[in-house]
C-alpha cells in the first residue's frame, strides 16, 4: 500500500482539492478577480508558456535562486567546516551569527538594492544571504555529532587533524548538509521571488506584480503555479542528489526498498 | 587440542603479581607505576594505581575484574588514547609519549579493537578495513589487494563491497579486527571486542581470534569481565580489584593450544574460572 500511496492516492487529493475549488467558484459565484476557476487558470498558464517572453523571466529566476544557492552551499559548507572544527572560533563568532541568523533578511532587500542595482544581482545575493545559514548551521551540526568510537579509531590510528576531518567529520556530516541544502533550496527560491516582487523589471516574482497590477488576477494565478511547479523541480533536484552523495545513508536506501 | 593435558594440570596458583613475570621475554609493553587519576568538582579519584608489568613477545594476556577495576582505562592507557597521570609505559622499548605529544613510532605498533565495531558508514568493508593503509599513503591497489587478504582471513570473504550495515553484528567486529591488523601492528589491544554479540556468536569468534592470533604471531591485551573467556584466551591473566583500580594477581594459563570449545568442560578448566571466580567474589 505504502508503494502505491504516492503514485495513486496523491494524485487523488490533488484531483479532490480542483474539484472543490471549481464547485466553491460555482456554486458561490466568486468573481474571477477574487479566485479564477481552476480550468481558467490552466489556461491561463497555457498562454504565458506559448509567450517567449515568460521563459526569459524562469531563466532569470532559475539564474538568480541556483547562483544564489550555489554561492550559499560553498560558503556556508566553508564556513561550517572551519567553525565545526576550531572551537574558540565557534565560540567566538557564535552571538554574531545568531544575531544575523535572527534578522528577517528581507528587510535587507532596499539595501541590496542601493548595493547591487535593481538588476538580477541583488536578487542573487538575497537568495544566497537567506540559505546560508541552514547550510551551514547543518554542517557545524554534522560536524560536532561524529560518534565518540569513531573518533576513537582515528585517534587509535593516529590520524591528524586534516584527515579526520577529511575522511570522517566531512563525510558524517554530508546528511546533515544535504538537509541543509533541502531547506536552503526552497528559502534560496523565496529569496529570489520576493526580492523580484520587491524591485526591478525582470523575473516570474516581477510577472505576479504585474498581471496582478494590470488586474489579471487568472494570469497571476498561472504565475503563481510555474512558481510552484519551479520550487519544486528544483527542491526534488537536491533530494535526488542525497542519493547520489550518500549512498550509504538509510534514508536513500529506505526509500528504495 | 588435548583435553587431557589440561587435566593433568595442578591445580592453579595464583603468584603475586610483580615485575619479575615475564623478565625471561622481551617485553613487548612495559608499564611502570602507572596511575590514572580524574579531577572532579571537589576532589581528585584515584581510578588506577600502581600498574607495573612488563608483557612478553607474541602474548596473549587477559585484563580482567570487575566494573570499575579501571581495565578499561588500563587498555586506554596502552593504546595512547588516554595519557596516565603519572607513570610511563614503553611499547617494543619505545616511550609512548614525549611529554604531551604521542610518539608516531609506538604508536604504529598498535591496533586497536573496541567493543563495538565502529566501522564508518559512509566506506565499505573494503575501505574501512584499508583505513590505516590509506592514512598512512598506501597506493589504491595495493589496499584493495590487502583488504582482499585480511577479509579472508577474518573470513569474510566476498563482503569486501559490502556497506557495514549490511552486515551482522559479528561480521562488523570480524571487520574490526581486520582493519586494526591491517598495519601488521606487533600489538592488538582489544576493549571487550565481542561484550555485544550474542554467546553462540562469541564462542565462534573466540576460536577465530585464537586462530588469528596463532597465525599473526602478535602480542594482544584483551578486556573482559567473563572469566569463562579470560581463560579460553588467554596465557596469562591480570586480575585487577576495584577501587582504586590496582593489581590483583596473575595467573597462567598452562592448557595446551590450539584450544576448542569443548576444552571448557575439562576439570582444568574449571578449576582455573572457580579459583578466579572465587577471587573475584572476595573483592565484594
Amino acid at each position: 500500500m505504502g508503494k502505491y500511496a504516492a503514485w495513486v492516492a496523491t494524485p487523488l487529493v490533488l484531483a479532490l482539492l480542483v474539484l472543490i475549488w471549481q464547485f466553491y467558484v460555482v456554486v458561490f459565484e466568486v468573481s474571477p478577480f477574487i479566485l479564477p476557476p481552476p480550468l481558467a487558470v490552466w489556461h491561463a498558464t497555457v498562454e504565458l508558456l506559448s509567450e517567449p517572453k515568460t521563459y526569459s523571466h524562469i531563466a532569470i529566476t532559475v539564474y538568480e535562486t541556483v547562483a544564489g544557492f550555489l554561492i550559499a552551499v560553498i560558503i556556508g559548507i566553508v564556513f561550517g567546516g572551519l567553525l565545526g572544527k576550531i572551537r574558540w572560533l565557534e565560540r567566538t563568532l557564535n552571538p554574531l551569527i545568531v544575531g544575523l541568523q535572527v534578522m528577517p533578511k528581507v528587510a535587507l532587500i532596499p539595501l541590496f538594492i542601493v548595493w547591487f542595482g535593481f538588476g538580477p544581482t541583488s536578487k542573487v545575493v538575497l537568495a544566497a544571504v537567506i540559505s546560508f545559514f541552514p547550510i551551514m548551521t547543518n554542517t557545524i551540526l554534522g560536524m560536532k555529532s561524529v560518534e565518540t568510537g569513531h573518533r576513537d579509531v582515528m585517534l587509535a590510528l593516529n590520524a591528524s587533524r586534516w584527515q579526520t576531518f577529511k575522511e570522517v567529520e566531512l563525510q558524517n556530516a554530508l546528511p546533515f548538509i544535504l538537509t541543509g541544502m533541502e531547506v536552503g533550496i526552497v528559502l534560496a527560491t523565496i529569496g529570489a521571488i520576493v526580492g523580484e516582487y520587491l524591485g526591478g523589471s525582470q523575473g516570474l516574482g516581477y510577472m505576479a506584480v504585474a498581471t496582478l497590477n494590470a488586474f489579471d488576477v487568472t494570469s497571476m494565478f498561472g504565475v503563481i503555479f510555474l512558481l510552484t511547479i519551479l520550487g519544486l523541480v528544483l527542491y526534488f533536484f537536491v533530494v535526488m542528489l542525497r542519493r547520489f552523495v550518500t549512498p550509504w545513508h538509510e534514508a536513500v536506501t529506505s526509500t528504495r526498498d | 587440542m588435548t583435553p587431557a593435558k589440561a587435566e593433568m594440570n595442578p591445580a592453579p596458583e595464583h603468584q603475586p603479581a610483580d615485575l619479575s613475570v615475564s623478565a625471561a621475554k622481551d617485553a613487548m609493553i612495559r608499564l611502570t607505576g602507572v596511575e590514572q587519576r580524574y579531577k572532579t568538582k571537589d576532589h581528585d579519584v584515584l581510578a588506577l594505581t600502581d600498574v607495573n608489568l612488563n608483557i612478553g613477545k607474541g602474548e596473549f594476556l587477559v585484563l580482567l575484574g570487575p566494573s570499575g577495576c579501571g581495565k578499561t582505562t588500563l587498555l586506554r592507557i596502552i593504546a595512547g588514547l588516554l595519557q596516565s597521570t603519572s607513570g610511563t609505559v614503553e611499547i617494543d622499548n619505545k616511550p609512548l609519549w614525549n611529554k604531551k605529544a604521542r610518539n608516531d613510532d609506538a604508536m604504529d605498533e598498535l591496533g586497536v579493537v573496541f567493543q563495538e565495531a565502529n566501522m564508518f558508514p559512509w566506506m565499505t568493508i573494503e575501505d574501512n578495513i584499508a583505513l590505516p593503509l590509506k592514512l598512512r599513503g598506501v597506493p589504491k591497489a595495493e589496499r584493495r589487494a590487502r583488504a582482499a587478504e585480511l577479509c579472508k582471513m577474518v573470513g569474510i570473504e566476498g563482503f569486501e563491497k559490502r556497506w557495514p550495515r549490511q552486515l551482522s553484528g559479528g561480521m562488523r567486529q570480524r571487520a574490526a579486527i581486520a582493519r586494526a591488523l591491517s598495519t601488521k601492528p606487533q600489538i592488538l589491544l582489544m576493549d571487550e571486542p565481542f561484550g555485544a554479540l550474542d554467546a553462540m556468536t562469541r564462542d565462534a569468534m573466540n576460536l577465530e581470534l585464537q586462530r588469528i592470533w596463532m597465525e599473526s604471531g602478535c602480542t594482544i591485551v584483551l578486556v573482559t569481565h567473563s572469566i569463562r573467556e579470560a581463560v579460553f584466551l588467554a596465557d596469562r591473566i591480570l586480575l585487577l580489584s576495584p577501587r582504586p583500580g590496582r593489581m590483583d594477581t596473575i595467573t597462567d594459563i598452562e592448557i595446551e593450544r590450539p584450544r576448542d570449545t569443548y576444552v571448557q568442560s575439562t576439570q582444568g578448566f574449571q578449576d582455573y574460572e572457580l579459583s578466579l571466580r572465587q577471587r573475584l567474589d572476595s573483592f565484594a
